[in-house]
């Protein structure tokens, strides 16, 4: 018996996912339950086991298509079934993607969430003759702004918004230097600044963006509109932590089988530091500051196609040993793409750590709706000046961008001061 | 200010005018010692005696042919029809007539053809029409639409005193429906301009009569749902006041044409044709007509409700193009 193969529901706010990969031919016998093929999504990225067992009969969605879920994506044929006839109108649909040359899945272009903030090249665009007039007299090339009417039609609302929150060319217009200062072209009206789509002109390659790229594009730019971003650095000590380590990680590894990373001290040292300075938990809504009962802490986990910031639930109500474990099971699984919707919802604090590619500090971005984001630089021995001596020490730099409107510098360092203090004076046992 | 209803308002207007001006008279059907079958005349017949009150046999087109030659003798006849469904049997006095004598040989016409038209009340097919678009056709008329008591009283007034055929049509669904303070002091609403009668930002409702009461409503409704429609209420369809539909529909940049008249060569046509031409580029959603369906009015009360607009209709168009 045939079973068809679905685009699955990858949580409640997901209406469409990408193929990114088939991990079967068609013709080749698939097991229950083994990877069959590879989706993208908005949230997440994963891998999806075959519903059952048989011959993969058909494949109707192409590596980089996007389709909503619950479509239809491959047909297995039932355990020792010839390939059963298909239904003659799915046949005109075969045939049809038969012709459809590989070589075009390159340049293919996925069809995107209507809220997405621009279209591909030579998508139609929706709008109306107000908004068509608008963009005219601002400039505007259609293709980047986003609809929220009607299938996606670009509104009067949609272009004032996008006028709105459009880069302004700044310098865009030099005086020029001959010019008498007093002369006015007199077709020139007074008009907004005009927001101008700037383009590269030599060969290029273009590549569409994957619906991850895409979602973490327009994340952080919207993180930036909406938080007072600053940030703060403070040096911090890791004597105590380092010794630690170096005597008791093969103990802890031999008895746990995980092994001792320093990430589960920093999610540690964060946690108590939260207790201290709940605001570093909360969001803002309105005027309102919401603080968040549970501590859920994220730790950001990079991968080959972008960033992934996988969720360690109620961090406040687990020993070391449970944090270094969850850390080390939600990073295995974020890279193997068997993370859930869940395990990256309710986040309440990020953790992220380019320290392992050498940084010493950045200025991270927070995650939204969040307040506040720690950044854990490179660790390595510097030397430092202990008792008027040079001294060789473990040392790290930890930033925190936090959210200005809610959270001041004052509140923000000391906040940091109890991360180090901690760190510097560790005390609790690992084993 | 007297709170009066939009009939008696009218019936002001015209007792006015008579007093004003000796010119002025009345002529129709059961006008006088009955004062009219809606009592719009009523006391006239007392007040200014039969010489300017005159009861006529029931022939709509020896009403309309006697007031057309009294206007070219020098007099200002205020003409009623008992339902305006019966103008028809005056037709050709108004529209070959009356319409076209300035045009062809120079000399003014100045009357008023005036009585009640529209559905509501459960009248049936001839005493329900909305046939104001027959004489919006006929260049050389003026046609007048009031929607308020305030409007009808000024209106009038203006009518009675333009030296062009006026055809001035009353909802007879809101003659007594509709009470206001009017002023009793002479004053005057010109012809050809359109009243803002409720002021908005998403959506303009081009209407005029009994509607802007239903568009009204239906703002009121949509206020709560954060849509906010403007009113324009028109007054006078021809010549009409294609400033102020321009105005609106530049401002809101939405539209919906609104009427009791029934769909196919209705007003709603001629102002999207308007607002095509002269505003497409501030358009930013479809033109939208809400009217009654091309046919005649129902007589079965179910069926007339179904058939007319109402502000339910309204809303649910506002809503759709707001969406848009």
């Amino acid at each position: 018996m045939p079973t068809n193969v679905v685009m699955p529901q990858m949580g409640e706010s997901i209406a469409e996912g990408t193929v990114t990969r088939w991990m079967k031919k068609v013709g080749e016998r698939v097991e229950r339950d083994e990877p069959l093929f590879e989706i993208s999504t908005d949230k997440v990225d994963a891998e999806i086991p075959s519903p059952a067992a048989g011959v993969l009969a058909k494949i109707l969605v192409q590596e980089n298509e996007t389709v909503a879920v619950n479509t239809v994506v491959a047909v297995i044929d039932g355990e020792g079934a010839a390939v059963a006839a298909p239904a003659p109108a799915e046949a005109g649909r075969d045939d049809i993607k038969a012709e459809a040359p590989k070589a075009a899945a390159f340049a293919e272009t996925p069809r995107r969430a209507v809220l997405a903030p621009a279209r591909e090249p030579g998508e139609k665009v929706r709008s109306s003759p107000l908004v068509r007039r608008i963009a005219r007299e601002h400039n505007v090339d259609l293709a980047q702004v986003a609809g929220t009417g009607l299938g996606g039609r670009i509104s009067k609302k949609d272009i004032y918004a996008y006028l709105e929150h459009a880069p302004q060319t700044s310098g865009a217009s030099p005086a020029p230097a001959a010019a008498p200062a007093v002369t006015m072209p007199a077709q020139a009206p007074a008009r907004a600044p005009v927001a101008k789509k700037m383009v590269f002109t030599g060969p290029t390659n273009v590549v569409p963006m994957t619906p991850m790229r895409n979602q973490i594009a327009e994340h952080m730019l919207a993180s930036r509109r909406t938080s007072a971003h600053v940030s703060t650095v403070f040096e911090v000590e890791l004597t105590r932590v380092y010794n630690l380590r170096a005597q008791q990680a093969a103990e802890f590894e031999r008895r746990n089988g995980l092994k001792l990373s320093y990430t589960p001290f920093f999610v540690r040292a964060a946690v108590e530091a939260i207790k201290e300075f709940p605001i570093v938990n909360s969001s803002v809504d309105g005027t309102n500051i919401v603080y968040k009962r549970d501590v859920n802490i994220g730790v950001a986990v990079a991968l080959e196609t972008g960033l992934i910031v996988p969720v360690i639930k109620n961090a406040d109500e687990k020993n070391f040993l449970g944090i270094a474990r969850a850390v080390q099971d939600l990073a295995e699984r974020a890279r193997s793409k068997r993370l859930s919707v869940e395990d990256v919802e309710r986040g309440t604090f990020t953790i992220t750590n380019p320290g392992i590619f050498g940084s010493l500090f950045g200025t991270p971005i927070i995650h939204q709706p969040q307040v506040a984001i720690l950044g854990v630089g490179t660790i390595e021995k510097r030397p430092v000046v202990r008792d008027d001596a040079i001294a060789i020490r473990p040392m790290v730099y930890l930033m925190l961008s936090f959210d200005h409107r809610i959270i001041d510098g004052a509140v923000a360092d000391q906040f940091m001061a109890a991360i180090k203090s901690h760190l510097e004076n560790w005390e609790e046992p690992v084993l | 200010m007297p709170v009066m209803t939009f009939l008696e308002a009218i019936r002001q207007g015209i007792w006015e005018e008579m007093e004003r001006d000796p010119s002025v008279f009345l002529l129709g059907e059961d006008i006088g010692a009955y004062g009219g079958a809606f009592k719009v005349s009523a006391g006239m017949l007392e007040k200014f005696g039969e010489d300017r009150v005159i009861d006529t046999p029931i022939s709509e087109s020896a009403i309309v042919g006697a007031a057309v030659g009294a206007a070219l003798a020098g007099m200002r006849p205020v003409a009623e029809m008992q339902f305006m469904d019966f103008i028809t049997c005056g037709f050709d006095q108004i529209v070959n007539v009356a319409a076209k004598i300035h045009y062809r040989w120079g000399p003014a016409v100045p009357m008023v053809v005036r009585g009640p038209s529209g559905a509501g009340v459960h009248g049936g097919p001839y005493h329900s029409q909305s046939n104001e678009m027959w004489f919006v056709h006929t260049p050389g008329l003026k046609v007048v639409v009031p929607a308020t008591a305030y409007d009808a009283k000024g209106l009038i007034k203006s009518s009675i005193r333009d030296d062009n055929p006026v055809i001035f049509f009353e909802h007879k669904l809101l003659y007594r429906r509709i009470k206001e303070d009017v002023p009793e002091e002479d004053y005057v609403v010109p012809l050809g301009k359109a009243r803002i009668a409720r002021e908005g930002t998403d959506i303009a409702v081009i209407t005029y009569g009994a509607m802007v009461w239903t568009a009204l409503e239906a703002a009121e409704a949509l206020a709560k749902e954060g849509i906010s429609l403007e009113v324009v209420d028109l007054r006078t369809l021809l010549p009409y006041d294609e400033q102020a539909v321009l105005e609106s529909v530049r401002k809101c940049n939405k539209v919906i044409l609104l009427h009791e008249d029934t769909r196919t060569g209705g007003m709603a046509g001629e102002l999207a044709a308007l607002i095509a031409s002269q505003a497409f580029e501030d358009l930013d959603g479809p033109i939208v007509r809400v009217t009654s369906p091309d046919t005649p009015v129902p007589f079965s009360p179910p069926l007339e409700e179904f058939f007319l607009p109402n502000a339910q209709k309204v809303a649910e168009a506002a809503r759709k193009l707001a969406a848009y």
